[in-house]
């Protein structure tokens, strides 16, 4: 069953276009990794799938609705989690915290969405906490354990650190574990392995293959070809905001296109030369 | 509606025009420090003011003619504009981005108090040897110092495009503008820039200000915060940082403010600006005259506010501390210290209500003298004019507090970092200036008189013991609660808004109803301070709560550490109780202020027990 739809999306900004009519389909429990040349527009194309941006054009359907233009809060809501290219944790806040935030939207006390009510709701329910508060804070801390203890020892010794003091490493883990917190039904992993050694990748490998294992619908945008080869179900590339290949991991390999961006070949498919990519 | 006074129109727009002429000394100051260093120089109105003092001085005492007035007040606050970029903006490079914005506040309590330490309080009018004729244009006339300011505004705009034009320096001043780390890369002196930027900004601030004094004849020490705000309204007409804008920007400010007054009467002159300014800000933030939107740069991820770790303070220190003050007064009767004590606890409610809005949450208001007038009048009117038991008063009160603020606030939700406190400050204004107009409610100029003082159920609270009581026991009361709310999902949501709002509406947190949230539970703290003062007080009027009582709470917050309720606290004791303690007169309180909120930023940016 199909997903996610995007449906030739577009973005422009000023005279620039990031992303030029951009079809992307991505099956429940599949990963798509979206690969290219850095400035092809592949952060951009989340930005717009997860709300922080919206389409000039195009559409993008979740599980049958249309959700272009939505806010963030509320897809969201509706089962899209992120992590962000540069790594964007709750500084001042607790490991723990910083992963509870994840549940944000299951929370009882903010459950109502009517706009004033809602407000007045969830402010008397932190005050008064009637039993079913405090019980299902307890339990999201033993998820939020849980879902930390997923990366074994890098985390777990520093639940109540501040996430400034986090290693650049640490921190993409702990935006991971925000994101897992959601419990989502899609989850946008931008450049996951950025800045870790090949120790902490591998680690990082196996941790996408067990939540793809278990059915988490996934999109990826790594610049490590190694891990996107052995994960991917698809792989789609883009260079200057267009799609130049989409197929399998090994046909996309082998495509002339792809090569020439990565490679930087003129003569090849009239792309620009462009450096080429750590893999 | 005056329409006869539209008859002479003409002299209202020559008015305008004049005034708006000023405005852009002003605010082209303004746009070239936010420009070069992203920095809303609060301290600009100062500069203004010195300048004014400065020419006066010489007038009066030096008789020297007005070129060389002119000259003098160019060098003297050039050099205090240096002065202010050494101490207010180069050593705080690197730390958190709202520090130089309140460091250039303290610096202007100080200013503004040393030029009224100095030449005192009242008034004072500035000679000058122009000659006296007036040229008829249409229904208007125009005088020589008409002429000479529109001389003047014109004489710096065409000197100010060559220097960025054509000097070498004026390159690095734009070429910083645009990209402030390329400048770098490519060898500009940051630092010499930012010294320029500020000389050639407090020189045209400065001579704003001597032609102010000259036009309306007429100086005192209160015309600094007045003109910071005109200067930052016009440069938020305009775009901020664009310095054309700020320009057409003032003209725009003189000409509305100058027409607005000729129809409805001048103490409506400041509230078109705080209109116009909110609509601005909500309806085109970046500026009347922007090219093109402009997307908002990605920000870094927590720098708004310093790292640091809290100071934790055992449950039990707490409660004992509380009894202790409990048992105060029957220990130590002293009234003056018991009355010094509740004036504490009253502000630790403000700076509770602001450490939960600007520490907690990040939104750094610097209105919130606005929610206390709201309280105070509202308990105020509904004991004296409903006849309302106090207590009943001034809960509703707060609960009024909490509707209005929130509403008030509302447009401010969209903002982010400055601009948050530029629309605040903007609603701050409004409250004081609605409050002023609207005398069918609120008495007007007048103010509120005879309010009944404090007593519940019939038994009077009105003595000293009895107000200490129940001003702490409010206190703690709210403390208490606000603690609760803290230690809930709530409080880490608002942290996180704080941290970083793109990431947490990816995590499902919607900003409005985050920040209603803050600002429904501060109003009602800030509310019934408001209220609980104004029957203490008995008497109120527009400008009991002035914005000095909004960055005053401000110091205290940043002073306990923002966010921290303890913190709050102690701050309110130890700024209300350090000026007592050396039985400082209100001109040196107001100084003591300005440099303990200067002395913080620089050396203790995560305040006493740290952010929470």
């Amino acid at each position: 069953m199909t997903l996610l739809k995007v449906d030739s999306v577009a973005r422009r900004f000023g005279g620039l276009t990031a992303v030029d009519g951009i079809d992307l389909v991505l099956e429940e429990g599949g990963l798509v990794s979206v690969i290219g040349p850095n400035g092809a527009g592949k952060t951009t194309l989340f930005n717009m799938i997860a709300g922080q941006d919206h389409p000039n054009a195009g559409r993008i359907v979740l599980d049958g609705h249309d959700v272009t233009g939505e806010p963030p809060e509320r897809l969201a809501g509706r089962g899209i989690a992120r992590t962000f290219q540069h790594g964007r944790v709750f500084a001042n806040l607790t490991v723990l915290d910083n992963v509870l935030i994840g549940a944000h939207t299951r929370l009882h006390a903010t459950r109502l969405r009517v706009p004033v009510v809602g407000a007045f709701s969830e402010l008397a329910l932190a005050l008064i906490r009637p039993p079913a508060i405090p019980r299902q804070e307890a339990a999201l801390r033993e998820e939020a354990r849980a879902i930390i203890a997923r990366f074994g020892e890098r985390l777990l010794p520093r639940l109540d650190h501040p996430a400034h003091s986090l290693s650049y490493a640490n921190r993409r883990r702990v935006e991971i574990a925000r994101a897992l917190m959601l419990r989502p039904r899609l989850l946008l992993l931008d450049e996951p392995t950025a800045g870790m050694n090949q120790t902490e990748t591998a680690e990082m490998l196996d941790l996408i293959r067990t939540l793809k294992e278990s059915g988490l619908s996934i999109l990826l945008i790594e610049h490590k070809l190694d891990l996107v080869m052995q994960l991917s179900d698809r792989v789609m590339v883009m260079d200057d905001g267009r799609k130049i290949a989409e197929g399998p991991p090994a046909t996309v390999r082998n495509d002339p296109g792809v090569i020439a961006a990565y490679l930087g070949s003129s003569a090849v498919g009239g792309a620009t030369p462009v450096p080429a990519l750590a893999s | 509606m005056n329409l006869s006074a539209l008859a002479s129109w003409q002299d209202h727009t020559i008015n305008g025009l004049i005034i708006g002429n000023i405005y852009a000394l002003l605010a082209v100051g303004l746009a070239l420090i936010f420009g070069v260093s992203h920095l809303i120089n609060f301290a600009h109105g100062s500069v203004y003011l010195v300048g004014a003092y400065l020419g006066w001085a010489c007038a009066t005492y030096l008789h020297t003619p007005l070129p060389v007035t002119i000259l003098i007040v160019v060098i003297g606050c050039g050099a205090l504009g240096m002065l202010i970029e050494r101490v207010g903006l180069r050593p705080l490079a690197g730390s958190a981005r709202i520090a130089p914005l309140l460091a250039t506040i303290g610096i202007s309590f100080v200013l503004d108090q040393l030029v009224q330490l100095s030449a005192g309080a009242d008034p004072r009018a500035v000679p000058n040897d122009l000659p006296d004729w007036r040229i008829s244009v249409g229904n208007g006339t125009i005088g020589p110092l008409d002429l000479l300011i529109a001389a003047i505004g014109l004489a710096s705009a065409a000197a100010l495009f060559a220097f960025l034009r054509y000097t070498k320096l004026g390159w690095a001043v734009r070429a910083t503008a645009q990209d402030r780390d390329a400048a770098l890369q490519m060898g500009v002196d940051a630092n010499r820039v930012n010294a320029t930027v500020f000389a050639i900004a407090s020189a045209l601030g400065g001579v704003s200000g001597l032609l102010v004094g000259m036009y309306y004849n007429h100086i005192d020490p209160g015309m600094s915060f007045q003109a910071t705000l005109k200067g930052v309204v016009a440069q938020v007409i305009g775009g901020m940082g664009n310095i054309p804008g700020a320009v057409a920007g003032s003209l725009l400010l003189g000409l509305i403010e100058s027409w607005g007054v000729a129809l409805f009467g001048s103490s409506y002159r400041n509230l078109f600006a705080f209109v116009l300014l909110l609509a601005i800000l909500v309806l085109r933030p970046e500026g009347l005259f922007a090219r093109r939107r402009s997307v908002p740069p990605e920000p870094l991820t927590g720098t708004f506010i310093a790292p640091s770790r809290p100071l934790r303070i055992p449950r039990i220190a707490v409660t004992a501390g509380v009894a202790l003050l409990a048992l105060l007064p029957l220990a130590f009767p002293a009234p003056y210290l018991l009355q010094t004590l509740t004036s504490s606890w009253l502000y630790a409610l403000l700076a509770l209500s602001l450490t939960l809005i600007a520490g907690t949450t990040g939104q750094v208001s610097l209105g919130h003298a606005g929610l206390l007038a709201i309280g105070a009048y509202a308990s105020a009117l509904l004991a004296l004019d409903a006849g309302w038991p106090v207590a009943l008063s001034i809960l509703t009160a707060g609960f009024i507090t909490a509707a209005l603020g929130t509403g008030l606030a509302l447009p401010a939700f969209r903002l982010r970092g400055h601009y948050v406190s530029i629309a605040t400050l903007g609603m701050g204004e409004i409250v004081g200036l609605v409050i002023l107009n609207w005398e069918s409610l609120t008495r007007g100029p007048i103010g509120v008189s005879g309010i009944p003082p404090l007593e519940f159920m019939g038994f009077p609270l009105d003595d000293v013991k009895p107000t200490y009581w129940v001003t702490l026991g409010l206190m703690v009361a709210l403390a208490l609660l606000q603690s609760r709310l803290l230690g809930s999902h709530l409080g880490r949501t608002l942290r996180a808004v704080r941290e970083d709002d793109v990431a947490a509406r990816a995590s499902g947190i919607g900003l409005g109803r985050a920040k209603s949230i803050a600002f429904l539970f501060g109003g009602f703290v800030a509310g019934i301070s408001g209220a609980v003062t104004a029957h203490l007080y008995s008497y109120i009027n527009f400008e009991t709560f002035t914005s000095q009582i909004s960055v005053l709470a401000l110091t205290m917050v940043i002073l306990g550490g923002m966010g921290n309720v303890i913190g709050a606290i102690l701050g309110a004791v130890v700024l209300v109780g350090l000026p007592e303690l050396f039985r400082a007169t209100a001109e040196y309180r107001v100084l003591i202020y300005g440099i303990v909120l200067l002395l913080l930023i620089r050396f203790r940016p995560q305040g006493l027990l740290g952010t929470v």
